[in-house]
């Protein structure tokens, strides 16, 4: 027991140094911590609950992606079938109940309709299975349906791409590290600290923003369409006021042949977005325009006519300007969402949370008394109860509060409001392995054991019981870890930390300490 | 200095003798948390229903009637008011609008915002909670899995360390503690909502519960093997007495670290909080009277632990006749 070499102690002084040190740069202000050169410290990270904040959750509506498949295989279609030669001729073309059904009008054609349908279809990873399910109904009728596994394999790359372009305009902002991270198959969680106007942030990210200019097919008749009569390569589109009207499928150019956008003012004054197309948008537009002057084509943002301006000349610049009813604040979004491109699948708000900053730093600052009032209340009753070797004890709970700290900052964990109540009670629950020992050795001596073997006895003893006592604990703290979310996963993280550095604080550290001064005093008696 | 000892030494009380009563209340209150539970219902927070939760601050004492009438006047379901914390914070609860569209939520909240913010320009909005309909089960569902396995695992825990008996009867007491824990926010419901946090709270209530279980049981262990000749009632009154000093004294404790946050830690925590000290209260009644007691109940099973015993002996007299034929240098 009272063998404790010199390089022990010199190893625990030094880990417990080096978390106390840690601790440090996160307990002062962030621009105090720059200013005297510690900006490369790791630090702990503040919760929305603290810091004030927005917490956005995401999810991909996958419904729209099933329709969104069939409509772009149905144009697919369309146009493989006609660029055959011979041309297949089809017909009765439709996407009702989940399914892409088309007629082969020449019934010998059929054979060479389904090998053209099967190259369109693509194998699903190395499952074995493909994207689309191609059935020949009647002998005449192509039946296509999309698989689990083909829909599964578009939402998987649709989100990973869908990520990027949300950070993308989140970055836009100019906020403070913010986490935009997947979670499960179909939700993205969003999280901006310091950002409290969640209406701006889900103007942002909610938008699609996919771009398209069609031509407006002036020949169609409106009343007709909207009846359900289109005309072949044509679609009803909806204008924002509600009206329909008729453009053409195919469009000139889309938004992945935007080279920038930015908000502007057009010539009445009011918030447009100001765009720029690459040198290939360019051309496209400057083509069709010369050969359609007099025609008016329709700017679509997410499948809504914003307006549908009429060519009065070639535009050859290569530049647009998209105007319709904006704010300085929705243009300045629907920029940002245009430069980054259009999300590949549309995603809807499924969860929101938000924090006043006022109320975190309220937080924060009860958190913090709080906090204090238990450890010094703690202090003072382990001192009343144990004398010396409370005293020993609470040296290990001072340290064990930096040290958690010091580890936290370490693993860039986020402290949030539980997290600071999982403060307060590994205050309590580190105290108790000091409980445990020192009740032991007050056993010990009763039974008349001598001093140092009483010390012994009791570190010994309890130490087993300190070791099972802590495993059922994290096994709690570790469910919670896993299914826990946000707030609650801070409060899991101090709770498992606190665990693991109270056994090296509340036994390894006052057993030295206590050592130390039998060694030194050589007491006779001991007073617990 | 004398040194305090809220236990004072070798104390002898008779914890076994009592545990027909310590069982009997423990069944009784245990159904009446059941009953509280079914009767009252727990005021359930917008993560476990869905739902819209904005909390308001007014500079001055919140106009609870005026901001009702407010609410009821824009149609948009029937509004919840309550006060957790001072009386200028006021938390408004309003039903997940019935329309999914995806900004369905926030025009909600913008219109409360909106109406609120015309009749008090100093108005200042803490808090702002959306939480849909489908998110909202996957948290129960995610709570309920995670105080299940928390139970289960620990119970498993118990019985490859211990003995089955030990299991069971930690299992039971647990199960006890949560329940007292859902039947005191039956309870005060008017008070205290029951969301995230309290789940958290739950499963550290389990956690420190398990703990001091622990450690009665590790002596009762110990003590298996020391006193071989004991009657069964008597050895676990033993360890129940010789450890009490100790979970006396952790649970006072925690319950002063608890007690200053629940003063001083701010109303977002003030659930959590209650929930932890009635926790490590009624954690530490079933400690002492329930699952030690349920041992013998359980009729846990001497013969075990003799063998065990002889194991040890084996070993251990092995072990002094090697040494015996090849002494240490």
């Amino acid at each position: 027991m009272l063998d404790f070499p010199r390089w022990k102690i010199a190893s625990i002084i030094g880990v417990l140094l080096v978390g106390i040190l840690l601790a440090i740069p996160s307990l002062m202000p962030e621009s105090t911590a720059r200013s005297i050169g510690l900006s490369w410290a790791p630090r702990i990270n503040l919760g929305l609950d603290l810091a004030g904040g927005s917490h956005i959750l995401l999810e991909a509506d996958t419904a729209d992606v099933a329709k969104m498949r069939l409509s772009t295989m149905e144009d697919t279609i369309r146009s493989e079938m006609r660029k055959e030669s011979p041309q297949i001729q089809i017909g009765d073309i439709s996407t009702a109940n989940g399914a892409l059904t088309f007629f082969v009008r020449d019934s010998s054609q059929l054979d060479a309709a389904v090998d053209k349908v099967r190259t369109l279809t693509a194998p699903v990873g190395s499952t074995g299975q493909r994207d689309w399910n191609v059935q020949v109904v009647d002998s005449t009728r192509i039946v296509m349906t999309p698989t689990q596994g083909g829909i599964d394999q578009f939402v998987d790359q649709a989100m990973t791409g869908a990520v990027d372009i949300v950070r993308k305009r989140i970055d836009a902002l100019g906020t403070k590290e913010p986490t935009i991270v997947r979670q499960g198959t179909d939700r993205i969680l969003v999280e901006v600290p310091g950002f409290s106007d969640p209406a701006e942030l889900k103007a942002l990210i909610g938008k699609t923003a996919k771009l398209e200019f069609k031509l407006v097919d002036t020949t169609a008749d409106l009343a007709k369409a909207a009846a359900g009569q289109v005309p072949i390569g044509d679609e009803v589109l909806k204008m924002q006021t509600g009206a329909p009207i008729v453009v053409q499928r195919q469009a000139i150019i889309t938004g992945t042949d935007l080279k920038r956008a930015q908000q502007s003012y057009d010539e009445n004054n009011l918030a447009s977005v100001a765009i720029d197309f690459n040198s290939r948008g360019a051309r496209a537009f400057a083509e069709t325009t010369q050969v359609n002057v007099g025609k008016p084509f329709a700017i679509i943002l997410d499948d809504v006519v914003l307006s549908a301006p009429t060519i009065q000349t070639a535009i050859l610049g290569g530049s647009a300007s998209i105007s319709g009813s904006f704010t300085p604040q929705s243009a300045q979004a629907l920029a940002i969402s245009l430069q980054s491109g259009a999300l590949p699948i549309a995603l809807k708000t499924v969860e929101e949370r938000t924090v006043g900053p006022g109320l975190g730093a309220d937080s924060i600052h009860a958190g913090v008394i709080a906090s204090t009032i238990a450890v010094v209340a703690v202090i003072v009753f382990m001192f009343v109860t144990y004398g010396r070797f409370g005293v020993y004890a609470n040296m290990a709970v001072i340290i064990n509060v930096f040290v958690i700290l010091g580890a936290m900052a370490l693993l860039n964990a986020t402290l949030t409001l539980p997290g600071i109540a999982g403060f307060v009670l590994t205050i309590g629950t580190a105290v108790d392995a000091n409980v445990l020992i020192n009740e032991r050795i007050r056993e010990e001596r009763r039974r008349g054991r001598g001093v140092v073997q009483s010390v012994e006895m009791g570190y010994k003893e309890a130490s087993r019981t300190i070791f099972e006592a802590n495993v059922t604990h994290a096994i709690a703290a570790f469910i919670m870890l896993i299914l826990g979310s946000g707030p609650v996963k801070g409060f899991a993280v101090v709770l498992l930390l606190g665990i693991a550095t109270s056994v090296f604080t509340a036994v390894l550290f006052t057993r030295m300490m206590v050592a130390l001064w039998l060694r030194r005093a050589r007491p006779q008696a001991i007073h617990i | 200095m004398r040194l305090l000892k809220i236990v004072p030494d070798n104390t002898n009380i008779g914890f076994v003798a009592l545990r027909r009563w310590a069982f009997g209340l423990t069944l009784f209150l245990s159904i009446g948390a059941v009953v509280l539970v079914g009767v009252r219902g727990l005021n359930f927070g917008v993560d476990f229903v869905g739902g819209l939760m904005i909390e308001a601050k007014f500079d001055h004492q919140a106009p609870l009637d005026d901001v009702r009438t407010k609410i009821d006047s824009l149609d948009v379901g029937e509004a919840q008011l309550q006060q957790f914390g001072d009386a200028q914070t006021v938390s408004i609860r309003l039903p997940l609008p019935a329309s999914t569209d995806e900004g369905a939520n926030n025009a909600l909240v913008n219109k409360v915002e909106g109406a609120l913010k015309a009749q008090y320009p100093t108005v200042v909005f803490n808090q702002v909670q959306a939480v849909g309909g489908k998110v909202s089960s996957e948290l129960i569902r995610n709570g309920a899995i995670a105080v299940f396995l928390a139970i289960f695992g620990i119970a498993l825990f118990g019985i490859f360390r211990f003995e089955w008996q030990f299991g069971v009867a930690t299992f039971v007491s647990i199960l006890h503690d949560v329940l007292m824990t859902f039947g005191f926010f039956a309870l005060l419901r008017n008070y205290l909502e029951f969301d995230l946090n309290i789940v958290a709270a739950v499963l550290t209530i389990i956690g420190y519960s398990i703990n001091d279980k622990i450690v009665i049981d590790d002596r009762i262990r110990e003590n298996l093997r020391k006193y071989r000749q004991m009657p069964i009632g008597e050895l676990i009154d033993l360890s129940v007495n010789e450890t009490l000093p100790r979970t006396v004294m952790t649970s006072l404790t925690i319950i002063l670290a608890l007690a200053s946050l629940l003063i001083f830690g701010g109303h977002v925590l003030r659930g959590f909080t209650a929930a932890m000290i009635l926790g490590v209260i009624v954690g530490t009644y079933s400690s002492i009277y329930v699952s030690s007691s349920l041992l013998i109940t359980l009729g846990i099973d001497k013969s075990r632990f003799k063998q065990m015993n002889q194991a040890v002996d084996k070993k251990k007299a092995a072990r002094e006749r090697a040494e015996r034929i090849a002494p240490k240098p």
